[in-house]
């Protein structure tokens, strides 16, 4: 197996830790993740939200997340490292690449069998936006229907 | 939607004319009870990410537990996603792990 993996690092900063602590944080990840030899895909912050449950007496927390491409011993490296960081108080690593493969393979099968079907019907492969107008089935309770019994 | 009908109007009006004649035989609770249908599959959602909030909160009513399938009627294999992205959102305090 090769060693590019592409996993998923949210971190959850303290609402009360200043732009430069995060963006020190920021920057030690960037730093581990170069130096053993992976790659930052690209970071997302998601700025202040509340939490659902208070963690360490904190009712609010920054969320960042990082795609990062690199081998597991560089995941373990960072977990281990934003474990010792005091700012950071919740931290999740998912690994995401396999998942996403599926998901592609089953977005283009479902698409190339319905292009198929709609040429066998004599349509163009693509669907005209005006051409199938949106399902109006919408009551907002998808999912849900059945919860009275 | 060319299919709607299989859902909703047609076929569930047909069933409860079935229901009335059989009502007789009193076994029915309800005339009326629309098939239940996978979200994931009609909506032909793929991706049951734990980011998406907005998604996954439909499927931990107030208590914060995992809506159990016979009531959602997701499928198997959709409900078994759900669990996992439910359980990593906890984690990261996207939901709660119970709420009273």
């Amino acid at each position: 197996m090769s060693a590019a993996r592409t996993y998923e690092l949210v971190y959850i900063v303290t609402p009360d830790a200043t732009e430069e602590q995060i963006a020190a944080i920021h920057e030690q990840v960037e730093q581990t993740t170069k130096k053993m030899g992976g790659s930052l895909v690209k970071t997302d912050n998601w700025g202040r939200r509340k939490l659902a449950y208070a963690i360490q007496h904190h009712k609010e927390g920054v969320y960042i997340l990082e795609t990062i491409e690199g081998s597991g011993e560089l995941m373990k490296e960072l977990d281990r490292r934003l474990k010792v960081v005091d700012q950071v108080i919740r931290q999740l690593t998912v690994r995401v690449d396999e998942e996403q493969r599926v998901v592609d393979r089953t977005r283009t099968r479902r698409q190339t069998f319905q292009e198929r079907r709609r040429v066998a019907r004599g349509l163009p492969p693509r669907p005209d936006p005006s051409e199938r107008p949106q399902s109006n089935d919408d009551d907002g309770m998808d999912g849900l229907e059945g919860g009275e019994v | 939607m060319p299919f709607g009908a299989k859902k909703s109007g047609g076929r569930g009006r047909g069933s409860a004319a079935r229901g009335a004649e059989k009502a007789g035989q009193g076994q029915r609770r309800s005339l009326f009870r629309r098939r239940k249908v996978c979200k994931f599959c009609a909506d032909k959602i793929d991706d049951i990410n734990y980011k998406d909030v907005k998604l996954l909160s439909g499927f931990v009513p107030e208590r914060a537990k995992v809506l159990p399938r016979r009531i959602s009627g997701t499928c198997a294999k959709h409900q078994r996603k759900l669990r996992v992205a439910i359980m990593r959102a906890r984690v990261l305090a996207l939901l709660p792990y119970l709420a009273d």
